[in-house]
């Protein structure tokens, strides 16, 4: 349902400003969200400075930096450092992005770090993200087939193949659905961005069989057509993928079904 | 399906902030533009009601209309209304666009977002003349 403020337990409040590190000669300001489960205190913005002659360029080298120097309490969810994982996906000075790909220099300080939007918080920078997690599920993001199988793997052309280039890259970071304000308002039963993304690409899969059924899945009013075409998406992909245009594609799909 | 219950702790989490920090972008403005001036143009549609029942009605009532949209409050609202409408027209056109499977592009997408309120403010002045020449 659209609620356009937070709840009560959600407001931020003011937090505290962590000592600037000795002797350091370049600085950045970080403002990072911060909740605790176990204080039941409400969220808060922390303020933390970088030593920038001692940390890496990234996002996450700030944040790793802060972990390890300044406030081991600092929670983040990363793995990879390199885009791949999706992991570190995260708010960064108001857009969705990787904290591992953007660098601290192409933010303006001070650097505004809050958890995916609209999402219940696990811990600092952590989101929950079961539900996002079933509803990329619930599209069956695999094979089907009803042909026998064949003796090797189910051979595809190379023009075929390029078909999924743009779809299949997608690393399930989040940073797409929650991105989406239709998502935020209807996010337990619109399915996102990145669930209908990967629908799209099963859909477009030379070797499913499985079309018509995934197709009549998806058409219903709050699964598919809550895109409104807000794009935020498409700008927030750390991977440049274009989920906005994948469901469009699906939209037309549907309409070419009926003709 | 049915759900565990939830814990304490899953009913204490927080929600993390959304429109309170997420950056506008051009796309993200036109779509809320969209949605605001289809709204306005209820209102809109009230006022060329209330003109048409005033023409349907005796010279005085059609007087007291034309007086009123003539005064400088009300051709403010009517110049208003024109931008309303054609905002609204412009963002129909960048819908059937997108709909086709077209524009999605990084700079296409923002050229059409930005470009439907440049394309309003013009039809409207353009209107808006031609309204006056031939009065």
């Amino acid at each position: 349902m659209v609620e356009f403020t937070l709840p009560k337990n959600s407001v931020v409040g003011a937090g505290k400003t962590w000592p600037k590190p000795e002797g350091a000669k370049r600085l950045t300001e970080f403002r990072i969200y911060r909740w605790n489960p176990d204080d039941g205190a409400n969220p808060t913005i922390d303020t933390y400075y970088v030593d920038r002659d001692d940390c890496g360029p990234m996002v996450l080298d700030a944040l790793l930096y802060i972990k390890n120097k300044i406030d081991p309490t600092l929670t983040m969810r990363r793995s990879c450092r390199e885009g791949i994982c999706g992991s570190c996906s995260m708010n960064i000075d108001g857009e969705n992005t990787l904290a591992c790909t953007k660098a601290i220099d192409d933010v303006k300080a001070p650097v505004k770090i809050n958890p995916l939007p609209h999402m219940p918080v696990v811990k600092d920078l952590v989101p929950d993200l079961t539900v996002f997690y079933a509803q990329h599920a619930s599209i069956e993001p695999w094979l089907h087939t009803e042909s026998p199988e064949p003796e090797k793997e189910w051979l595809q052309s190379p023009e075929d193949r390029v078909k999924l280039d743009g779809l299949y890259e997608c690393i399930l970071c989040a940073c797409c659905s929650t991105s989406c304000p239709s998502y935020w308002w209807n996010g337990e039963r619109y399915l996102g961005p990145a669930a209908l993304l990967q629908a799209c690409r099963w859909l477009v899969d030379s070797r499913d069989e499985a079309t018509g059924e995934r197709l009549d899945f998806l058409d219903d009013p709050f699964r598919l057509y809550r895109c409104h075409t807000i794009l935020n998406c498409a700008r927030a992909c750390p991977k440049g993928l274009n989920p906005a245009k994948a469901i469009a594609d699906i939209k037309n799909m549907l309409i070419d079904r009926q003709a | 399906m049915a759900k565990p219950s939830p814990s304490p702790l899953e009913q204490r989490r927080p929600l993390s902030p959304h429109l309170q920090i997420y950056k506008w972008s051009p796309t993200m403005t036109a779509s809320i533009a969209h949605r605001f001036t289809g709204a306005a143009l209820y209102a809109g549609t009230l006022l060329l009601a209330f003109y048409l029942f005033a023409a349907a009605g005796d010279a005085r009532s059609f007087h007291f209309a034309s007086a009123l949209f003539s005064s400088w409050l009300g051709q403010l609202v009517l110049l208003g209304y024109t931008f309303v409408l054609m905002l609204h027209v412009m963002g129909g056109l960048r819908h059937a666009i997108w709909d086709a499977g077209k524009g999605f592009e990084p700079k296409a997408r923002d050229r059409l977002s930005l470009g439907s309120f440049a394309g309003a403010a013009v039809l409207t002045a353009l209107l808006w003349i031609v309204s006056f020449v031939i009065r």
